[in-house]
């Protein structure tokens, strides 16, 4: 059978080739198309986080001056510079000299400019400085919701004209809200502080870590090089698989029902927190792992088989450790799922109010993204940049953590 | 059978064999790989395991170090003696056996660490140096007999990895000596090496030849020849020949030997 030669230059060749190269632009427009759209997405996420949140970072404050002896307040100084100023000071009505030394500064309704927690920046200045309670002194005080966001531009009319009417007198200023990044949470949103919900964060994600990964690790390398390739291990294998796609919020049920019913460990901790996460993260890191592992390459088993390494030798001198970038790439994954995850922490009570930081795993704490759930559910309108500004600590937390993993994951690889 | 016959009939064949394989076979699930196969391997020589490409001799060497044993499906059958010891007996510990049966393999496998560390790992992990010193002592002796310490005396904390393909073989040989085994086995050791290391690895051989017992499997007759004093020629899983090198090309008594040498198959 003769054929005639391919005519390589003929016009259905062309043609053809036309249309192969035409389609490969469409590819590439496309996958150009889709990146284009997602950092779209994610500019337009991080500038209303911006926009809205960096101003929940600011406080307005008001000057306001005090004269102590003519105050309802009746202090000695000189019990304060003894031993007990705190307890001196917890009988002392303080609150009141303020509300009443605001109604005079700034006429009728003054106390309601100035913050419920306003007060507690005079008993700071006092326990710093006790000699100023014999005379008179000036004290700048986060003002309140109402007229912050009047500051901001945005409050009701009579309020604005009162904020324009101080600024101009000297008497407001605008400064950084030191007390949000170390307070808890509270009931005025010029008082809320996101350090509990951090903190809580935090050593909940430890409990997370300490437990998910020895116990995910130790499953993927059991797993993937010691146990026998039976019907067992291939139940297993598949519950794993369908572990890692259960919907979070059983998991809190499985929580609920297991550590706090059944085990009574403390409610809202975030032991009990961390414990649940970590059920959740748990599977993620094995199959990661497990992937991580058939990636070495036999030949490296072989080799350190041949020299008379033991399998546990094997494993932990020379597959483990080729392995680790791929088994903490899956972690960073796990984890940062943690980290942002609500669902399963509602149910285990993690969303009380809780206004003072965590001391421990076992003390009740909530955590970012709860705190975020709750105040963005508050009616007032001062929440509404605090959310926003907790929503900013949240992703700087994880960017910290997830900058952390890859720090370790290249400094692995550099060993290969 | 035959094979014992003929590897009693060779003159020099020490009084003890180092290595005795009696009617050993081997399955791979339902899979027969290796068939019967007798074989004695002298502790002075270096002996050559030829034959097509499938034919077992990769299969058969790895059985002589339990290599085997990481395939879950892999059954031996028969016995197998290491200095009169049964290698698959109770007594016999794989580890040690691994040890004192030490292996190189088809694609040069350092570990992705440095030179130094490919080196000790062996010596570190069964504790046969007391100390750091004695552990220098013993990656210098090494290498010095793997031919490549003056290439690498300078950078032995350089990865392992970043040597040439024939440097990095022998850096493999170097790994196996530096625990003092008494066999080597090769696993087509050249295969995936230029003329020029193919050429270093074979002078190697000979070096070290009479210290070790060695065993290797090429698919290179000509390497076979120069090489090794005897010879096994194996097709489909059988043992069909084993002689002297010499015998074995220049008149080999079996048909089949005779075509898969004059290229009529294989």
């Amino acid at each position: 059978m003769s054929k005639a030669p391919t005519d390589w230059r003929s016009n259905a060749m062309s043609r053809r080739l036309r249309s192969r190269y035409a389609r490969e632009k469409r590819f590439k427009a496309l996958g150009l198309a889709a990146i284009a759209v997602s950092i779209g997405f994610l500019a337009f996420l991080l500038w209303t986080m911006a926009s809205n949140g960096l101003s929940g970072f600011m406080e307005t404050q008001l000057k306001l001056a005090i004269d102590f002896p003519r105050s309802s307040l009746m202090i000695d100084p000189a019990v304060l510079r003894g031993g007990n100023a705190e307890q001196a000071l917890a009988g002392a009505e303080i609150e009141g000299a303020v509300a009443s030394a605001a109604e005079a500064e700034f006429g009728p309704g003054g106390a309601r400019l100035i913050s419920d927690a306003g007060w507690l920046r005079v008993r700071e200045g006092i326990l710093k400085n006790p000699d100023i309670v014999s005379g008179r002194a000036e004290f700048w005080i986060p003002a309140s919701g109402a007229f912050d966001i009047a500051a901001k531009g945005e409050g009701d009319p009579a309020t604005g004209a009162l904020y324009r009417r101080l600024d101009q007198s000297g008497q407001v200023r605008h400064g950084f809200n030191w007390s949000f990044l170390s307070g808890s949470d509270a009931t005025d949103a010029t008082a809320v502080g996101i350090w509990g919900a951090f903190k809580g964060s935090l050593l909940t994600m430890l409990v997370t870590i300490a437990l998910a990964f020895p116990v995910g690790v130790l499953s993927a390398v059991y797993l993937e090089e010691f146990a026998p390739r039976n019907r067992w291990t291939e139940i297993i294998e598949v519950s794993i698989n369908n572990l890692a796609a259960v919907p979070s919020i059983i998991f809190g049920l499985l929580g609920l029902a297991v550590f706090l019913n059944f085990m009574h460990l403390p409610r809202s901790a975030p032991l009990v927190g961390g414990l649940t996460l970590a059920l959740m993260t748990m599977p993620v890191i094995v199959i990661a792992g497990r992937n991580a592992i058939k990636a070495v390459p036999p030949s490296i088993r072989d080799a350190a088989l041949g020299v008379g390494a033991s399998r546990v030798q094997t494993v932990f001198h020379h597959v483990l450790p080729l392995a680790l970038p791929g088994i903490l790439t899956g972690t960073i994954i796990g984890m940062a799922r943690a980290l942002g995850e609500t669902a399963p922490l509602l149910m285990i009570g993690m969303r009380a109010f809780i206004a003072t930081p965590p001391g421990g795993i076992t003390d009740p704490a909530t955590v970012l993204p709860v705190q975020v759930f709750l105040w963005s559910d508050e009616v007032s309108r001062g929440f509404v940049e605090k959310t926003s500004a907790a929503i900013i600590v949240l992703l700087a937390f994880l960017m910290a953590m997830n900058a952390l993993a890859i720090y370790l994951r290249n400094k692995f690889e550099r060993r290969w | 059978m035959m094979a014992n016959d003929m590897s009693m009939s060779t003159a020099e064949a020490s009084a003890e064999p180092k290595l005795r394989a009696a009617g050993v076979s081997v399955w791979y699930g339902p899979k027969k790989a290796i068939d019967d196969v007798s074989i004695e391997v002298d502790r002075e020589n270096v002996t050559a395991f030829i034959g097509p490409s499938g034919c077992g001799k990769s299969t058969f060497l790895r059985t002589l170090n339990r290599m085997n044993d990481t395939i879950a499906s892999a059954r031996v059958e028969g016995l197998i003696e290491l200095d009169g010891e049964d290698i698959y007996g109770k007594d016999m510990d794989v580890v040690q056996l691994r040890a004192r049966v030490g292996m190189v393999f088809q694609k040069p496998n350092p570990f992705p660490k440095s030179i130094f560390e490919n080196v000790a790992y062996g010596p570190r992990i069964h504790g046969l140096a007391a100390g750091r010193d004695e552990l220098d002592e013993i990656v210098e002796r090494s290498l010095k007999r793997a031919g490549l310490w003056e290439e690498v005396k300078d950078r032995l904390p350089e990865s392992g990895t970043a040597l040439s393909g024939g440097q990095q073989q022998r850096l493999c040989i170097a790994r196996a000596i530096a625990v003092d085994p008494e066999v080597i086995l090769m696993d087509e050791p050249c295969s995936a090496l230029d003329p020029i290391a193919t050429a270093k690895i074979e002078e190697l051989i000979h070096e070290l030849r009479g210290r070790y017992a060695i065993v290797i499997v090429t698919h290179n007759m000509q390497q076979a020849a120069r090489i090794s004093q005897r010879t096994a020629f194996f097709h489909l899983g059988e043992l069909v020949e084993y002689g002297e090198t010499s015998e074995i090309f220049t008149n080999p008594k079996v048909e089949r030997t005779k075509d898969y040498i004059t290229g009529r198959y294989g």
